[in-house]
């Protein structure tokens, strides 16, 4: 399966549980340039949620989510394209 | 007895920069010394700070001995509370479960689950909390009924303030947490 949005950059937060992939994302998005796109790999299913919700209040815009089935554990993609400065 | 480094910027300042940049606020008063509520406290604190909003820790009575040096007891001159401070350990690593402590053995294998998991511990939070700007306020009433001197707790500390500084910053807040 092709990825539907085309990352600049990645982040890894497998095997890490809230709030970590978040503080990841919002530490990664401080060096992150504007529009450019950050692919969060995470096996947390909360992060089908949070992500959304941290876009929203950060003001960012959520692309999308994909998941993908790795054994028995599922991995969330979410796609995040930076369009606040701060 | 060793004197705490002076802040050379005004708290008031760093306060109203931090007004001006993270406009929604969290205020927690973290009260319990036990190690699953401050996780809570804490995790809802990081996310809340890389969330964008400004976040304000209140530590006071078992709670802070969160902020205390590791082994940290008392250094007033006071038999009573000399006596306290050997039994009420500071030190942030080493809190208790609330529930199946189990004289430590309990938290032990919880510290240990957790590392598994790749979860960050209590100081590990606390390191995360003030990358991220999170405002540590050390509550002067307990420092001064439990005998807990400035030069036992740790340097991140922000404040050492009462009610009034907690609730002048609470007054704005959109979330207010009691744990």
């Amino acid at each position: 399966m092709s990825t539907p949005f085309q990352a600049d950059e990645q982040l890894d937060t497998l095997g890490m549980f809230c709030p970590m992939p978040i503080i990841m994302t919002s530490k990664k998005f401080k060096q992150l340039k504007v529009g450019k796109i950050l692919e969060v790999l995470s096996d947390d299913e909360g992060i089908k949620q949070d992500m959304p919700a941290w876009c929203k209040t950060t003001g960012q815009e959520f692309l999308g989510l994909e998941e993908q089935e790795d054994g028995n554990k599922k991995i969330f993609k979410t796609f995040v394209k930076k369009i606040n400065a701060t | 007895m060793t004197t705490l480094p002076t802040p050379n910027i005004a708290p008031e300042n760093v306060l109203n920069n931090l007004r001006e940049t993270k406009p929604e606020s969290v205020t927690i008063v973290c009260l319990s010394g036990d190690m699953d509520k401050a996780m809570a406290a804490f995790i809802i604190a990081t996310g809340a700070a890389s969330m964008g909003m400004r976040v304000t820790m209140f530590f006071t009575f078992w709670g802070l001995n969160m902020l205390r040096r590791k082994g940290s007891t008392s250094n007033v001159k006071d038999w009573l509370r000399r006596l306290f401070g050997l039994l009420n350990r500071g030190g942030a690593d080493t809190l208790p479960l609330s529930k199946f402590h189990f004289l430590g053995a309990g938290t032990a294998m919880m510290k240990k689950v957790m590392k598994q998991s790749k979860m960050p511990g209590i100081p590990e939070l606390m390191d995360i909390a003030q990358d991220l700007g999170v405002r540590f306020i050390a509550c002067t009433t307990t420092m001064g009924l439990l005998g807990i001197t400035k030069d036992t707790l740790i340097d991140s500390v922000d404040q050492y303030a009462g009610v009034a500084t907690y609730l002048s910053e609470a007054k704005n807040g959109s979330v207010n947490l009691f744990i």
